[in-house]
Formats: structure tokens, C-alpha cells, sequence
């Protein structure tokens, strides 16, 4: 077996989502230093000797791969105490457009320059053209949902709905909202927005899910341009990345 | 951790022992957030950082004897500790702690 080091080199290579665990004190003074290298789904590798203390700090630093600081946490286990700083190092964000219709084009070049990867899915090979979309790092010409479920969908991924058609959008947003990704919206009115969670509700989706759609998609800054609608949505996206909801976005006063 | 690793690897293809040391806490204002690193090679090179230069000389030297021993440190750094060891002090007055460690994990 490798190293952990080799095996957190390689996570972090493959853009997987991984966190670091060190015991950095105990009040024995024994196992300092002592790391667990812990996957997404709470597994993880290495020791602290401890199973109990293991399994606090596993649970612990598989949440702190998506959200949060890196910091020293405390445990209590009887009589001892040990420190432990977990680091969370989450694969870089990605967002997924549904529909690659005029919006997809500026929100594309947008979420690029922050720092997104950005994968373009449409049944339409009509819209999904590298013409249109030379910044996309995958360009997927298929049925969306179907793409959709077989992607690593996470807490580092966006997914925006663009199509205005029930017949893609709608099982999207089943595959989307059955997994705990880090945002989801879809376009729509209010009106067509409410029309689709009615239609979504009868398909057993449950009142939880509809609530992580955000729509109507986007912030209300006025947008009437496709420009100006991907910049609305791309905002939108960011505030969910750092847990702000709509009503915190002029307040200042709230982190 | 991304930042330093192109340096790491680079010294440990040449076959040398490093030290890894990590800010694991910080009071008050400090110049680097908990996370930040800064590697030392055998030899002396570094990498990354945990202060922006206020206490990176002492670092470098602990993580250099850790490099030899193998023992990880804890080392706190900062002006509110009247009494502090290291008798070096953060220009903004914070208080951190700094973990080093040989990377032979």
C-alpha cells in the first residue's frame, strides 16, 4: 500500500474530494502526529490507534471536504483529550449547464474565469457546437438526465437548468435533487417555476428537494440580456458556494 | 497544500528528507489562516508560508531539527504571550500555533 501522502497526491490529482487528519496534541502526549487521510463517504486510511476517537474524527472531516475552514478540533474520549486539525480539500468547483442555449454561451466564459470547470450538456446537437462553446471543458451531446446520472455529482458542483423545455429539464432535476449538490437552479418564471414543482411533487419528489430548486434562476439585478442573465445566475451560484441566501446578499452585516 | 507540492516533489526526487509545518490555529489577526504551509527541504529551501516573514526564521529552524529527529513540534508565536519561548511576536498581534512535521507519512 502507498504512502498517505502519495494517496492525498493523488486524490488531489484526480480531483477528488479528500481531508487530512492530524493529531497535533493529546493529553497522554502519545500518537502526535498520527494522520487519517478520510473519503467522501467517511472511510479512511491510517490510524490513531483509537477507533472510537477514528470515528469521530473520520465523520468529522468527511463534512470538512465541502464546507468550512481548515482548523484544530477537540475531542474528549474519558478521561483524555486530544487535538485534531482536519483540512478539507474539495475538488475544484464545477458547474454543469443543462441547455445550451444564449445564456449558456456568457455564463460559460463567466464561471471560467472564476475558476470553474464547466461541462455543456444538450440533446440538440444543433446547440451543443464547439462553435458556440470553445471555453466548455466537455461539450456532452445526449439526454441530460441520462449524462447526469452517471456523473460524480458533489457539494463542489453547480448545476444550472436552461433548456425551457419540461422534457429535459424536469428529469434533470430528479437525477440533481436524488444526490447533495452545492447548487441547483433552473429557469423559468414564477408561474412556469411553480407549474414544474406541482408536476415534480406528483413524481414523489418530496417538498425538501423542491425547496434547493432556485427559481426563478438567478439574482433579481434586473438582467434582460443573456450576458446580463448568466451574470444574475453566476452571482447566484457564488453566493450558494459561501452559504449566503438570497435576503444576506445587501446585508452586510451578516457573514 | 497544493501550493507547496510541486517544491516537495521536486526535493524528494532528489532524495531529500522535508518538514512540513502547518498553521493548526490562530487568535485574533493573523496574517495566514489556519491551513497555510510551509515546507523546508533538508538542505535548507523553502516553500509556501505561515506568516508572511514574521516567524518563518524560527520555523525554518524547528522544522530542520524535526527533519533530523523526526519529532513533530507545536511552536506559538505571538505578542500576547508575555512569557512566549520563542520571544517573537505577530506585527498584527495575533497568536498562532504552528505544527511541524516530517513528511515521512
Amino acid at each position: 500500500m502507498s504512502s498517505l501522502y502519495e494517496e492525498l497526491k493523488q486524490q488531489l490529482a484526480q480531483e477528488r474530494g479528500v481531508a487530512l487528519a492530524t493529531l497535533v496534541r493529546s493529553s497522554s502526549g502519545q500518537g502526535i502526529g498520527a494522520k487519517l487521510l478520510v473519503f467522501p463517504d467517511k472511510s479512511f486510511h491510517g490510524s490513531f490507534g483509537l477507533p472510537e476517537l477514528e470515528a469521530q474524527v473520520a465523520a468529522d472531516a468527511a463534512q470538512a471536504i465541502w464546507i468550512g475552514e481548515p482548523g484544530t478540533r477537540l475531542y474528549t474520549l474519558g478521561e483524555q483529550t486530544f487535538e485534531v486539525f482536519i483540512e478539507g480539500f474539495p475538488p475544484p468547483p464545477r458547474l454543469i449547464i443543462v441547455g445550451a442555449g444564449h445564456i449558456a454561451i456568457p455564463l460559460t466564459t463567466f464561471a471560467r474565469t472564476l475558476g470553474y470547470r464547466v461541462v455543456v450538456i444538450d440533446a440538440r446537437s444543433a446547440f451543443a457546437t464547439r462553435e458556440r462553446f470553445p471555453h466548455a471543458d466537455e461539450l456532452i451531446v445526449a439526454w441530460p438526465d441520462e449524462v447526469l446520472a452517471q456523473m460524480d455529482l458533489n457539494p463542489s458542483t453547480a448545476v444550472a437548468i436552461l433548456t425551457h423545455d419540461p422534457k429535459f429539464d424536469e428529469p434533470s432535476l430528479k437525477v440533481v435533487l436524488s444526490r447533495q449538490v452545492g447548487y441547483v437552479g433552473a429557469i423559468g418564471s414564477r408561474k412556469t417555476s411553480q407549474e414544474r414543482n406541482e408536476r415534480l411533487k406528483q413524481q414523489g419528489l418530496t417538498d425538501e428537494q423542491l425547496s434547493r430548486i432556485h427559481a426563478p434562476i438567478g439574482l433579481n439585478i434586473g438582467a434582460k440580456t443573456p450576458e446580463e442573465m448568466a451574470l444574475a445566475i453566476m452571482a447566484e451560484i457564488v453566493a450558494a458556494r459561501y452559504g449566503k441566501d438570497r435576503s444576506a446578499i445587501l446585508d452586510w452585516s451578516r457573514k | 497544500m497544493r501550493d507547496i507540492l510541486p517544491d516537495v516533489e521536486r526535493w524528494r526526487a532528489r532524495g531529500e528528507r522535508v518538514a512540513v509545518a502547518t498553521v493548526v490555529s490562530v487568535a485574533g489577526s493573523a496574517p495566514r489562516r489556519p491551513g497555510a504551509k510551509l515546507a523546508v527541504s533538508e538542505k535548507g529551501e523553502i516553500s509556501g508560508s505561515v506568516s508572511g516573514g514574521c516567524v518563518e526564521p524560527a520555523v525554518i529552524e524547528t522544522a530542520l531539527q524535526v527533519i533530523k529527529d523526526g519529532k513533530p513540534q507545536m511552536l506559538e508565536f505571538g505578542i500576547s504571550e508575555e512569557e512566549n519561548f520563542e520571544q517573537i511576536g505577530l506585527a498584527c498581534g495575533g497568536t498562532i500555533h504552528v505544527f511541524v512535521e516530517r513528511l515521512d507519512w
